[in-house]
């Protein structure tokens, strides 16, 4: 499929949904702009007539890309990987393919949405031990999972989406202070390879004084 | 791929994630064992030692298919994508699956897990606004998105893995008594879909364990 203009993310340098987006497209090699929504300031720059019009739901990502819009981070990945070469981070198997899903499927859907920046303001209380139990107890479940599917990576030994999930999760569990992060192994492992740490959080276009 | 055995999907006649992978088999003929996972008698069966071995996020469905467990729904709708004929659920075109995947992942991600029943346990008294405000929020932007992509379905003129997630996402709506006619496209695709027999067969009203009291 034939591009003419580079791809666009509107994120955050800290939302773990815009990062999945990042480490996907660094695997990829693809070259993107990135346009910055910053979620707290003004009231969060999300909320803007202008960033609804671009995603009704009023979240981190959106991407522009092939003339579409498109929201939801893993439907990006999902639609980089049909539509792009470069290193594949779906297996071919089908089994291996569904386990891929799932892991991503039980972050994205099982444990990110209900610790996230929307969810957390709209509690009266107790933000803080409500995102600890909704982590703790997603990465209790991850870990017996995990056990049965990783090889050097989430799954077996070729970096997939699973893994595009995982490491923005841990780095929402260290940021919340939850005091025990399994998959440690994993997480060190997929850290080392170049496109998580170019898209890290802590030197991106919009990171505070590049820092953490 | 040969398959010996029925698939055993392990749900709750009202669960919403377990309706969808219901709607999927339905639509590709799949015949299937049911075996039922009570969410509120005995404390919640999803939270016995045998049930958290099956699936260890402690909620339905969990699916056992081809030798293997899986749990999240959209991952078994999508493997069952992979492995068996019958009629497409995604799209051939690269765009619309990614329009399919994004509307899916809006209520999948978006909404359901925020009025799901461990987390109105987590809020308490408050639950019933709790979950109005995230399924009216949802659906408000669910509704222009759906004013660009969907014909007489979803997306285009095919049932796709977006109807399957939709129809759920409006029965919960309808629970929480969120007025859905503030949305006419969702209000329309799901008139439409629920004439489908896949939708209708599959209905929390007339499964296996749904209640005498509220059965059809």
């Amino acid at each position: 499929m034939a591009n003419q203009t580079k791809p666009i993310i509107h994120g955050y340098f800290r939302s773990s949904c815009s990062w999945r987006v990042r480490i996907d497209f660094a695997l990829k090699g693809i070259e993107f702009d990135q346009v910055p929504v910053n979620l707290i300031k003004d009231g969060g720059q999300q909320f803007t007539e202008q960033y609804k019009g671009l995603n009704p739901i009023q979240q981190v990502p959106a991407v522009q890309i092939d003339g579409i819009t498109l929201s939801q981070s893993l439907a990006v990945i999902q639609y980089i990987e049909e539509t792009r070469r470069g290193h594949r981070l779906l297996p071919t198997d089908p089994k291996k393919c569904a386990q891929v899903h799932m892991i991503s499927d039980f972050i994205a859907s099982g444990i990110q949405p209900v610790q996230n920046l929307y969810v957390l303001q709209k509690l009266r209380a107790e933000k803080v031990q409500w995102a600890h139990n909704f982590i703790q107890r997603g990465f209790e479940a991850l870990e017996p999972i995990l056990k049965e599917t990783a090889g050097k990576y989430c799954v077996r030994d070729e970096i997939s989406m699973a893994d595009i999930c995982l490491v923005p999760q841990v780095y929402n569990a260290e940021r919340s202070g939850c005091c025990s992060v399994p998959n440690k192994r994993l997480n060190q492992t997929v850290l080392k390879v170049d496109a998580f740490k170019e898209s890290h959080p802590s030197c991106q276009l919009d990171t505070p004084f590049r820092g953490k | 791929m040969a398959t010996q055995t029925k698939p055993i999907l392990h749900g709750y006649f009202r669960s919403s994630c377990s309706w969808r992978v219901r709607i999927a088999f339905a639509l590709k003929g799949i015949e299937f064992d049911h075996l039922p996972v009570n969410l509120i008698k005995d404390g919640g069966q999803q939270l016995t030692d045998q049930y958290k071995a099956l699936n260890p996020m402690q909620q339905v469905p969990a699916v056992q298919i081809d030798g293997i467990t899986l749990s999240q729904s959209l991952a078994v709708i999508q493997y069952i994508e992979e492995t068996r004929p019958g009629p497409r659920l995604l799209p051939a075109d690269p765009k619309k699956r990614a329009q399919v995947r994004m509307i899916s992942d809006l209520i999948a991600s978006g909404i359901q897990p925020m009025q799901n029943l461990y987390v109105l346990q987590k809020i308490g008294a408050e639950k019933l606004q709790w979950g109005q405000h995230f399924i009216q929020r949802g659906f408000e932007a669910l509704e222009p998105i759906l004013k660009e992509t969907a014909s007489k379905y979803c997306v285009g003129d095919e049932i796709s893995m977006a109807d399957i997630c939709l129809v759920p996402q409006v029965y919960n709506a309808e629970r929480f008594k969120v007025d859905v006619d503030q949305f006419p496209t969702i209000k329309r695709l799901n008139q439409t879909l629920m004439k489908v027999d896949a939708f209708k067969l599959s209905h929390p009203s007339c499964q296996p364990d749904t209640p005498a009291d509220i059965r059809t």
